[in-house]
């Protein structure tokens, strides 16, 4: 199994974030976490068919979110980046849109939950086939460098499961060609819905192929969002200024399902799981963030309880909008009106 | 024979294509080309050579031996603004593009609401009687014309290559652009100057005809010709439609040309099942069987899975304007 061993922290290393943005990096946690779990609750209330859950990658995508240039770079994520997706200026609200599948969801209440697109945040399209974002990002990519845009970046994501899709190497394989501005980081959460890492690959640190590559590679520890930062932003500044390609690994754990449709109890016991959430990501950046007096215990309940009511009003607002209606099924297969038959 | 005039030139298919890239690499900045041996190279049959020297290599990609990525990069590079231009260097290598094709670029559209759009040509030769054996002589259209969200169009004289291609580039949306390889030199025809567009989804009649309306596209456009041709000689007149584009198809010229001469042939070089001419078949029995004199028929590859190498499997998979000309007499004589 790959593993950096999770070492918690006894002092914070800022990495160069102030006391606010370690609180946002901590409320995106708690907010992604309280979403996620909105969604299975919903499922399991009967209000949607579906859910896609993200525990265990909050310290990971907080820290990456805090990364992004919000107006400048460009995020290719997969569906299992809902924390983020908010870090980087999605909404309660609009997460909770592509859950219920309403009209004014991005894609129009077509695709899964959690499959966002918006061009404001800068957040390319995708589709649930993994790896197929990835040539995107990388096209992405090239337009940016090609139009000399420094101080730009693609960020794109996936999953351990997705490093071996023939797409994901081609496309590492193509930026590296051309030393273009993106960051490839894995999510690995160790589990291929029901594969574990051990039967998706001989070598089980997904960073050192980066070598082969002709790209720096690093592994870092995915459940502190400090060392995601890190390694992230330093990365992307890299991207930024013409250093060209990386790829990163963030080793977290996938605590829940892989989804709504899934029993993990079938291919891996509890003891496991609860043995991986003794190291749960968003307890242990609470308690750093407590033990170094950046905040007070009034202050986290004080969050907890806005991220709560965020959740709530988001969800109630998100309920009460219409479905799309059945002639949206029509629009936009292409640009106007449109008959297969002129 | 076509004749160059002070507007026009004569050009084989080859040169459409160049001379159309050429013009739209000069008219746009956005429009990038990327394929396998289309940069030093040239690309396999010269459509860019020399492109690179003028364009340089990062509008000219030479890329890796990699469809997928090919055009998925190119999709990337629509949805981010550009204008990419991708090569797949025969159709037969489109297989492993084909989730980034029919998954990826015929949807970004619709599953973004419309807030994505992938604005993007695929071209590729295609088809046989080049002794291209098994893996360089396919046709791949009937395997892409059943996806919404794509444009699939097929010309056969350079003149329409021109004008189409001109629309697939100025187009919003993902065109598949497939070009007879056959044609490639074989055909020759004025072509106009300057840019123009000939819209996508619009077929051409090629000859006038009352007794028969022989459907087809690509290279069997002009063996359909010259069997009308000689047809016309025996004192027979059959009319011939160039589909030019198969997605969308043009039901109009189609039903105009069926109701006036009462019988359908159509003729491609894509095995029956499934193919065009199923779709065209349907239609017409929807929309004109009673106008009909005869029943429709389709002249078309056999149930294999490709022409063979050898002579004598590619002369039996192929079509020909004598086996053509034998369709046309039973069908204007039933």
């Amino acid at each position: 199994m790959a593993n950096i061993p999770t070492q918690v922290r006894k002092s914070l290393e800022r990495h160069g974030l102030s006391d606010d943005q370690l609180k946002t990096i901590f409320r995106t946690m708690l907010l992604q976490r309280q979403l996620d779990n909105r969604g299975f609750q919903l499922n399991r209330q009967g209000k949607v068919p579906f859910a896609l859950g993200s525990e265990g990658h909050e310290a990971l995508q907080a820290g990456a979110a805090m990364a992004f240039i919000r107006g400048k770079d460009i995020l290719a994520p997969y569906y299992r980046d809902l924390g983020l997706s908010i870090g980087i200026g999605l909404s309660p609200y609009e997460i909770m849109l592509s859950i219920f599948a309403r009209a004014d969801d991005h894609n129009g209440g077509r695709q899964f939950p959690n499959h966002y697109s918006s061009k404001r945040a800068g957040l390319m399209s995708f589709s649930s086939i993994l790896a197929a974002h990835i040539p995107h990002a990388v096209g992405a990519a090239y337009a940016l460098k090609y139009r000399k845009e420094g101080g730009r970046a693609v960020l794109v994501t996936f999953g351990d499961g997705t490093t071996s899709e023939g797409e994901w190497h081609e496309s590492m394989n193509f930026a590296a060609v051309h030393k273009l501005p993106i960051v490839f980081l894995c999510e690995n959460n160790q589990w291929a819905i029901s594969t574990p890492l051990s039967l998706q690959m001989g070598q089980p640190n997904i960073y050192k192929r980066a070598e082969g590559y002709g790209m720096p590679g690093e592994q870092f520890d995915g459940f502190d969002p400090l060392a995601t930062y890190d390694a992230v932003s330093r990365a992307m500044e890299r991207a930024r200024n013409g250093g060209g390609p990386s790829l990163l690994e963030g080793v977290c754990y996938r605590f829940l399902a892989h989804s709504t449709d899934d029993n993990d109890m079938t291919y891996r016991t509890r003891e496991v799981v609860t043995e991986r959430r003794k190291d749960d990501p968003v307890p242990r950046f609470e308690n750093l963030l407590l033990e170094s007096g950046i905040m007070n215990a009034e202050q986290v309940a004080a969050m907890k309880q806005d991220v709560l009511h965020e959740t709530n009003e988001a969800t109630d607002k998100a309920e009460a909008m219409p479905f799309p209606t059945a002639d949206d099924l029509y629009k936009h297969v292409y640009e106007g009106a449109w008959e297969p038959w002129q | 024979m076509a004749v160059a005039t002070s507007s026009s030139q004569v050009l084989n298919n080859v040169e459409a294509v160049r001379a159309t890239l050429y013009e739209a690499l000069k008219a746009d900045d956005k429009v990038v080309i990327l394929g396998e041996d289309v940069g030093n190279r040239g690309n396999v049959f010269l459509i860019t050579k020399d492109f690179v020297k003028e364009f340089g290599t990062e509008r000219i990609i030479d890329t890796p031996i990699a469809e997928a990525s090919i055009v998925g990069i190119a999709v990337g590079m629509a949805m981010e603004g550009l204008r990419p231009i991708a090569e797949i260097q025969f159709a037969d290598f489109i297989y492993p593009a084909f989730n980034q094709i029919v998954g990826e670029a015929a949807k970004t559209r619709y599953r973004s609401n419309g807030e994505y759009t992938c604005p993007m040509v695929i071209r590729t030769p295609y088809g046989g009687g080049v002794r291209g054996a098994l893996s360089h002589s396919v046709s791949v259209e009937a395997l892409f014309y059943h996806v919404p969200g794509l444009k699939i169009v097929v010309p056969s004289f350079p003149a329409d290559v021109k004008g189409l291609l001109n629309a697939a580039i100025d187009d919003p949306d993902p065109v598949l652009f497939l070009e007879h390889k056959k044609t490639y030199r074989l055909i020759k025809g004025e072509v106009p100057d300057g840019h123009y567009v000939i819209p996508i989804g619009k077929a051409d009649v090629k000859k006038e005809g009352s007794q028969l309306t022989v459907v087809s596209y690509g290279l069997y456009v002009h063996w359909a010709l010259e069997a009308a041709n000689q047809l016309e000689g025996e004192g027979m007149s059959v009319e011939v439609i160039d589909l030019r584009s198969v997605r969308p198809m043009d039901k109009c010229a189609i039903l105009e040309s069926v109701r006036k001469t009462r019988k359908l042939l159509i003729i491609h070089e894509d095995n029956k099942f499934g193919g065009i001419g199923a779709e065209i078949s349907a239609m017409v029995a929807e929309e004109a069987l009673f106008d009909l004199d005869a029943p429709i028929r389709r002249l078309a590859a056999p149930d294999v899975p490709a022409m063979g190498y050898a002579m004598p499997l590619e002369e039996a998979y192929m079509s020909s304007p004598a086996k053509m000309a034998d369709a046309m007499r039973d069908m204007v004589k039933f």
